[in-house]
């Protein structure tokens, strides 16, 4: 490839999954995202117990973003060849967790509402 | 509450990862150029990958400029999607969009064939005899697939009696993978091959090859497939170092390997194949077969003053230098994409490179000035092994390895990573270069 601009990425993302399931994915995961910060801020800390319901669901992401990836791209996991298979592999499992994670957390945290932080330890 | 449990959240910490979001999308925008004036007359013969791609870039660069594109084909086609329909990943529409979509709208098309190029006059007459007149030609046609230098075949067999075809297009490439799903669950003696004319995408024939066989290892009835691959000439791909790894890999799955020879004739009825070699004619019997044809310059191309006289003799391919695509004998005149005379490069990735050459090289003529941009020959081709794995063969002039990603991804090695550029980021990036942004 002669140069991989950020224009040429989103190009290729919206190819892999077709344009409204991209950015569809992208949208859940800006609203996901802010709806985070939001009880962060909301709240004005992290909270732990959240946090390990949270830590727990991170293996179910990883496998469902895995399990997703080989789908959409008709592959298997014994074709992973060399290293660098692995790595993007990895990535995925790691991207799904803490996905998963961040979601968990913000779905408790949306659905307790402020005043269980309280409820800590 | 305890200190311990809560980790403050800081405002700021997202202020700089939102900042660095935006400045890494600020560095894919290049910085524009200035605009060119000129009130240059430029004529593109051809709408397909190069051709296309061109035109999005000139409209950029050029203020002023009549940029015509002449091609009777209302369907763009994605080729290198072919191989993926005949393997029954991909449906045939996959492959198949709107040349109009792709067009920019500072240029106008011409929605019929040109018929005729004359250099001398710099003039084309297209198919219904309008004479456009030029200052610049940049000829963009691809090629022929030429199936009567093959007796007996014929397009109208792809389908039936065995008889596959994957380049013929979207629907026959459909075509083909209901013969080869029904083959791999039957088993019998499939016959692969490869014309002896310079061909686009050379790695399609050895893909294929290798995909048949997958399947039947899938289905578990490889005990029940013979795989014959008869190559044209000495060896199995043009440049060396492939070539050994893949006659290894042909050796690892089980392929038995014929050399120099050439497909001359099919009998359907039969189902034989007849192959010109040294030794003269052989007979080779098959179940299945993907009949690849002898690949040449379409019509207006061969038939004008444009082509090599002494180099790919029958062939067509454009006479131009092979480092400027400039034209030997027609300053004026470029060609691009699988229509250039040049050793290497009939690939779409190839086009990608050999684009920005002629853009700039036009752009510099135009100016009166030299350019320094050279095209070296890049050539690349992700060899599918089996689904979910594939080599990123990259290459150039010299017959040398050209990894994009040295060091990463290494160039013989089966990797799934280069099956998803095949499987998923090809087609995203042929797609962002034709609007020319890639
Ligand atoms: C089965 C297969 C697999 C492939 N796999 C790969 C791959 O994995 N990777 C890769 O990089 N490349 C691959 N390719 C090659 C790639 O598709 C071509 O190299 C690329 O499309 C060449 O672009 P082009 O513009 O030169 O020709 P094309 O894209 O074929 O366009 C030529 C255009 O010229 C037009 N034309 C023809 N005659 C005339 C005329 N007389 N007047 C006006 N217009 C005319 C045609 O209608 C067409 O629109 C593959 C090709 C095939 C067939």
């Amino acid at each position: 490839m002669k140069d991989l601009t950020f224009q040429t990425l989103i190009a290729v993302f919206e190819e892999i999954f077709g344009f409204w399931l991209f950015w569809g994915m992208v949208a859940a995961a800006v609203i996901v995202t802010l709806a985070y910060i939001y009880v962060l801020v909301r709240d004005r800390s992290l909270s732990m117990r959240k946090f390990f319901l949270a830590q727990l669901s991170m293996p179910f992401g990883a496998v469902a973003a895995v399990w997703f990836v080989m789908v959409m791209t008709h592959s298997h996991v014994s074709d992973i060849g060399g290293p660098v298979d692995v790595i993007v592999f990895l990535g995925v499992a790691v991207l799904g967790a803490i996905g998963c994670a961040i979601l968990v957390y913000t779905l408790q945290s949306l659905m307790r509402g402020k005043g269980d932080t309280s409820s800590d330890l | 509450m305890s200190h311990l449990t809560q980790i403050p959240a800081s405002r700021r910490a997202f202020l700089g990862l939102a900042a660095g979001g935006l400045a890494l999308a600020a560095a894919g925008a290049p910085a524009q150029a200035a605009k060119v004036r000129t009130s240059a007359r430029i004529v593109i013969l051809g709408a397909g990958a190069a051709g296309t791609a061109l035109a999005n870039r000139l409209v950029e660069r050029l203020e002023g400029a009549s940029i015509t594109l002449i091609d009777g084909r209302k369907q763009h086609l994605y080729q290198p999607g072919f191989t993926l329909i005949a393997a029954g990943l991909k449906p045939a529409d996959y492959s198949v969009s709107e040349t109009g979509g792709w067009l920019p709208k500072g240029a106008s098309w011409i929605e019929e064939p040109a018929a005729e190029i004359d250099p001398e006059a710099k003039i084309v007459t297209t198919a219904s005899g309008q004479k456009v007149a030029y200052d610049y030609l940049i000829v963009a046609t691809g090629l022929t697939l030429d199936y009567d230098q093959i007796e007996g075949m014929s397009l109208d067999l792809v389908g039936r009696e065995g008889i596959g075809s994957v380049y013929a297009g979207p629907d026959y490439a459909a075509k083909t993978w209901a013969l080869m799903d029904r083959f791999t669950d039957e088993g019998g003696i499939g016959l692969f091959t490869r014309p002896a004319t310079e061909m686009k995408c050379a790695g399609a024939p050895l893909k294929y090859t290798f995909l048949t066989d997958d399947y039947a290892r899938r289905k578990g009835t490889r005990g029940k497939v013979e795989i014959n691959y008869a190559a044209h000439g000495g060896s199995l791909f043009s440049v060396p170092i492939v070539n050994e790894k893949v006659r290894m890999l042909y050796e690892d799955r089980g392929f038995n390997t014929v050399y120099n020879h050439v497909m001359k004739a099919i009998d359907p009825g039969k189902k034989i194949a007849t192959f010109a070699t040294p030794e003269g004619d052989v007979e080779m019997p098959y179940d299945f077969t993907n009949v690849i044809p002898p690949m040449r310059a379409p019509d207006v191309v061969i038939n004008s003053p444009l082509p090599w006289a002494d180099r790919w003799v029958g062939q067509g391919w454009v006479e131009v230098d092979q480092y400027k695509l400039r034209h030997r004998r027609y300053p004026e005149v470029f060609a691009v994409g699988d229509i250039a005379g040049v050793p290497k490069g009939k690939t779409a990735a190839s086009v990608k490179w050999q684009v920005p050459v002629v853009e700039e090289q036009l752009v510099a003529q135009i100016e009166g000035k030299d350019s320094d941009e050279l095209y070296n020959g890049y050539t690349s081709c992700p060899l599918i092994t089996r689904i979910g794995r594939a080599m990123l063969v990259e290459f150039d002039y010299n017959n040398n390895l050209t990894p994009s990603f040295p060091g990463v991804i290494a160039p013989l090695e089966e990797l799934w990573i280069s099956w998803l550029m095949k499987e998923v980021a090809l087609k995203a990036t042929y797609n962002a270069m034709l609007r020319g942004k890639a």
